[in-house]
């Protein structure tokens, strides 16, 4: 079977993820209510909507550093001006979230484009810098001089007494949701089967749809020529040059993709919960989505999404372990050995959750070079192994070129 | 008038004066061998053909163009491909890839958007790129990785790169540096097989004097940044000042 103009391979591959991503909602249920564990459950529409959104963050993020090499570490600024693109379009046009994205799109492809032009003139450490300057002059400009377009540090909301020239009429009385054309983004469905309860929110299917779309979207820029020469242009930029192709506007170009999907991305925040601040643009959210890409798998498909998810689910999950969760954990122990066990977990719990996640990424990129996506790989050549013990092991077969997209 | 015209080039790096004064002219369908002691020059004057360096004085003329500040990947799609001394590949991709690349380029020019096109759909693109790895025997490697390759091998795919692109003018920049003798001879080999199949001129820079003899049908002495003798192989290998400049010292 083949959809889309994909191989075989890839259709199936993006059959699996839409399935996963469609039943996102039921597998991050796994622990029923009530029990100790059900803390861990991270299906709520919250945490899911940022499962989604900084996954495009991520995908759009490996199209420029996955592909290319170039690690820009202001894309951030991006995904502030995608916010900031949106609340506007609700503040002065509808809470209908389709301009808004269209909008944050299409603002966050031309800040890009402005800014990809002047950083790619350097590559390296220069060019990071680079990107990493403009971003924190966005946010400075964004957090001060900027105030009247971004209301400074309280943030850019949206207020009853915005014109909304679409649908002002309607929003009489109290503030108005973000709504896919009458669809709430906070509207849900709780079910509850098998001790569990499932919600399924409106918000979060939205997202999971563009995902899915930019995911493949992502799929085919890898698969194309297009994507074949920036990766042409990550391993040997100057055998390119003397090939007579013009590496710049290749570059240019991924760098623009990807700040549109940041945009996206930051459009679709502001679309889940209607407000946007300067601190979406600071360092730290930069540095993140490249924490995001390296530790699920710098250049492969899923390892973006991957990493995003872990990271999300650390953010949110661990950081809400606080002493009484491991009070609770460690009762049925003798007192001083539970206190000595919860003051040993303490550090890497709760507020110290950057810790752990810190730990991970070095023994992530000291161990596994490729991300959680080599690990996943090489669990399975593990499986394949034991399957057929007569010799045919990795060292007696010709190296494989490793595939872009597993 | 050959196909490249280097005509009072100079440039000076700092206070060295690596080329002086020098007039060149390479006819179409030959293979011209520059030769001469290290610090001749002959690097920098390949540089100056291919849009690294810019000469002070002086002009090169390539096929009726100035090379004068032309980028390297517009002197490319002009005609001109370049051999490196440690052979440039894309060693993160296949060997099929790598020469898929230059396929590209050749059809697609210097860039293109082909974003939503598939590389599997490219049935004539990938069809070419096989046989210019036949041309150079290395279509059983076509699924390998380009780092994985043996030096010889690079060098092979390296060749493959640049033919693929029908350039009208091929600069080999010490082909067979650090090769062991059988590697040399197969390198040979390949170029006298190249030159048989297809018009092409080449310009080789080069040390190992049994590749200068058995390739070159005309050749360039330089010494100290100028041309001491053109001549044919037979006459260079007797010449006096040769032999005093260059030869002696062997």
């Amino acid at each position: 079977m083949q959809l889309f103009g994909l191989s075989k391979k890839d259709t199936l591959f993006l059959l699996i993820v839409i399935f996963l991503t469609l039943a996102t909602p039921i597998l991050l249920q796994p622990f029923a209510e009530g029990s100790g564990l059900a803390q861990f459950n991270a299906g709520y529409p919250d945490l899911m909507q940022r499962f989604a959104i900084y996954g495009i963050f991520a995908i759009g993020f490996n199209i420029l550093f996955g592909l290319t090499g170039y690690l820009s570490f202001g894309h951030a600024a991006f995904l502030g001006v995608g916010s900031y693109s949106a609340v506007w379009m609700f503040k002065l046009l509808t809470m209908n979230i389709i301009p808004g994205i269209i909008l944050a799109v299409i603002v966050s492809g031309l800040f890009a484009l402005l800014i990809g032009w002047i950083s790619l003139r350097r590559s390296g450490i220069y060019f990071s810098i680079l990107t990493l300057a403009f971003a924190q002059m966005s946010y400075n400009l964004a957090y001060s001089v900027l105030t009247p377009l971004t209301n400074g540090e309280t943030g850019l909301q949206i207020r009853l007494s915005d014109p909304r020239i679409l649908d002002g009429a309607s929003a009489a009385g109290s503030l108005p949701t973000t709504n896919l054309f009458g669809l709430a983004m906070n509207d849900s469905v709780k079910m509850e089967f098998f001790g569990r309860l499932f919600t399924f929110n409106v918000g979060y299917y939205f997202s999971a749809v563009m995902a899915i779309i930019v995911f493949y979207i992502a799929l085919r820029i890898f698969r194309s020529p297009f994507g074949l020469m920036l990766r042409a242009v990550k391993t040997n930029q100057t055998r390119l040059n003397y090939t007579g192709v013009n590496t710049r506007p290749y570059t240019l170009a991924a760098f623009v993709i990807s700040g549109m999907y940041a945009g996206l991305a930051g459009g679709l925040l502001a679309a889940m919960d209607p407000l946007a601040g300067a601190e979406r643009m600071q360092w730290t959210a930069s540095g993140e989505v490249v924490l995001m890409t390296i530790l699920g798998g710098a250049g492969t498909m899923m390892g973006p999404v991957l990493g995003a998810g872990f990271i999300k689910y650390f953010e949110n999950i661990f950081s809400k372990i606080n002493d009484n969760v491991l009070h609770n954990w460690f009762g049925p122990l003798p007192d001083g050995l539970e206190n000595f066990l919860v003051d040993l977990v303490h550090p890497f719990v709760g507020k110290g959750w950057h810790l752990t996640l810190g730990m991970l990424f070095v023994l992530v990129v000291m161990f596994l070079p490729g991300g959680l996506v080599e690990g996943g790989q090489r669990i399975a050549a593990l499986f394949r192994r034991k399957r057929k013990p007569d010799g045919s092991g990795p060292k007696h077969q010709p190296k494989q070129a490793p595939h872009v997209a597993e | 008038m050959g196909i490249l015209e280097v005509k009072n080039v100079s440039k000076r790096f700092g206070g060295l004066k690596a080329l002086d004064n020098v007039n060149l002219s390479i006819q179409e369908n030959t293979v011209h061998a520059i030769i001469g002691p290290n610090g001749a020059g002959k690097s920098t004057l390949l540089n100056c053909f291919v849009g690294k360096l810019i000469p002070d004085t002086g002009s090169v003329m390539f096929d009726g163009h100035s090379l004068l500040g032309v980028t390297p990947y517009k002197i490319n799609q002009l005609g001109v491909s370049r051999v490196f001394q440690t052979p440039e590949i894309f060693a993160e991709l296949t060997v099929l890839e790598n020469v898929m690349i230059p396929c590209f380029a050749h059809r697609d020019g210097s860039f293109r958007m082909h974003a939503f096109e598939t590389v599997d759909a490219e049935v004539e693109i990938r069809e070419k790129a096989e046989a210019m790895l036949a041309d150079v025997n290395m279509l059983d490697k076509k699924n390998e990785h380009a780092a994985s390759l043996s030096r010889g091998d690079k060098r092979r795919l390296e060749m493959a790169m640049c033919l693929a692109q029908d350039p009208k003018l091929l600069l080999l920049d010490e082909p067979t540096a650090g090769m062991a003798r059988a590697d040399t001879n197969n390198t040979i080999e390949l170029l006298k097989d190249i030159k048989k199949k297809r018009d092409i001129t080449m310009v080789i820079i080069e040390h190992d004097m049994h590749v200068v003899f058995s390739l070159a049908e005309r050749i360039t002495v330089l010494a100290q940044g100028t041309p001491l003798v053109e001549d044919v192989p037979e006459k260079i290998k007797g010449h006096p000042k040769v032999q005093e400049a260059y030869l002696g010292g062997h």
